[in-house]
């Protein structure tokens, strides 16, 4: 974790900038870096269903102050332009996006941030929510990155009922193909995912003999990080950011 | 995005916001995270024009309960009418 002493320089840039996604095509993208010539580990956080919405602006701009040169790509541009709610509203009516889509988004983000003369070389994903389970499933799907972080990542755990064209295969599905080590943050009074998928994914996991930690917080449930919702659970929080900032200090330094 | 439970339908008539009236397409109704009320989960309904884009679009979040007695209460006005032959 970042301690801030009070005789430190801190500095950051934070801009809007274009980065390729699925099939090249250039999406809007929230970066935001420290100052200077790094090198820093990357971090590509992806978005929760309420969209590229203020809330991922400012997570964005944290891990800057924590040291990572963080990038937050929209997802969800290939619906239009309007306010982040209107834009998520459409894209919720429409059933979701591709997971194929999102996973080469992702991936062109990760690629873009190598790219960058401030990187170490090492990048992380980090989603909540949906994004949760679209970083898990980025992970497993691409070797993009070298570590990830799921928070509350709702049906990773899915049924076939549950499966559409857009999201045609269960994340849970992939988990043999997970190559960085997991860190997963839970609500115990979360109901997407509820404690027993994220037990059934656990199990996945030891089977396959993953690198894989979580947490499961008490008093918690869908969204505890959420410091603009009545979900915001402030002990839970800051524990679980104490836990992600360990965590990608070990895996992406 | 988290449960995705979405039932989409075709629908005619207007919706009224500020600036005025616009056509609907259709409404999209949703069990899952709202935007706006203090739930984890609402019954959403987004009554919306797709060829105005995103901003095209009245949207309403409602506690379960009031979705239910709000979907009785339009049922029973349409039975109303019906009876009434009106």
């Amino acid at each position: 974790m970042h301690t801030y002493r009070t005789d430190m320089y801190e500095g950051m840039i934070a801009e809007t900038i274009a980065v390729p996604g699925d099939g090249g095509e250039l999406l809007s993208a929230y970066l935001a870096r420290p100052l200077g010539a790094g090198p820093h580990p990357g971090v590509v956080l992806i978005h929760h269903l309420p969209g590229w919405d203020e809330w991922y602006r400012e997570a964005t701009r944290r891990f800057a102050y924590h040291g990572f040169v963080a990038i937050c790509p929209n997802l969800y541009q290939r619906e239009g332009h309007g306010t982040p709610e209107d834009v998520a509203a459409m894209v919720r009516g429409v059933g979701g996006i591709a997971d194929d889509q999102v996973v080469a988004d992702v991936a062109g983000a990760a690629d873009y941030l190598r790219a960058l003369p401030q990187l170490n070389g090492r990048v992380g994903v980090f989603g909540t929510c949906s994004g949760g389970r679209q970083a898990y499933l980025a992970a497993c799907r691409t070797d993009a990155f070298d570590a990830v972080v799921d928070c509350w990542g709702g049906r990773v755990v899915m049924s076939e009922e549950e499966l559409t064209e857009k999201q045609p295969v269960s994340p849970l599905d992939y988990t043999e193909d997970l190559t960085a080590p997991l860190l997963g943050l839970f609500g115990e009074e979360d109901r997407s995912p509820p404690p027993e998928q994220v037990k059934q994914h656990e199990e996945e996991l030891k089977r396959h003999g993953k690198d894989y930690e979580f947490h499961m917080y008490a008093g918690a449930g869908h969204g505890f990080f959420y410091h603009d919702r009545g979900a915001y659970r402030v002990e839970q929080a800051m524990d679980g950011w104490g836990k992600l900032w360990d965590f990608l200090s070990r895996h992406l330094a | 995005m988290c449960t995705m439970i979405l039932e989409r339908v075709a629908v005619s008539g207007a919706g009224k916001r500020p600036e005025g009236w616009f056509e609907l397409s259709h409404a999209s109704v949703t069990y899952d995270h709202p935007f706006h009320v203090r739930l984890e989960h609402a019954l959403n309904i987004d009554f919306a024009n797709e060829a105005a884009g995103p901003s095209g679009r009245l949207a309403v979040e409602l506690e379960p309960d009031s979705a239910r007695a709000l979907a009785e209460a339009i049922l029973q006005a349409l039975e109303r009418g019906e009876e009434a032959g009106v």
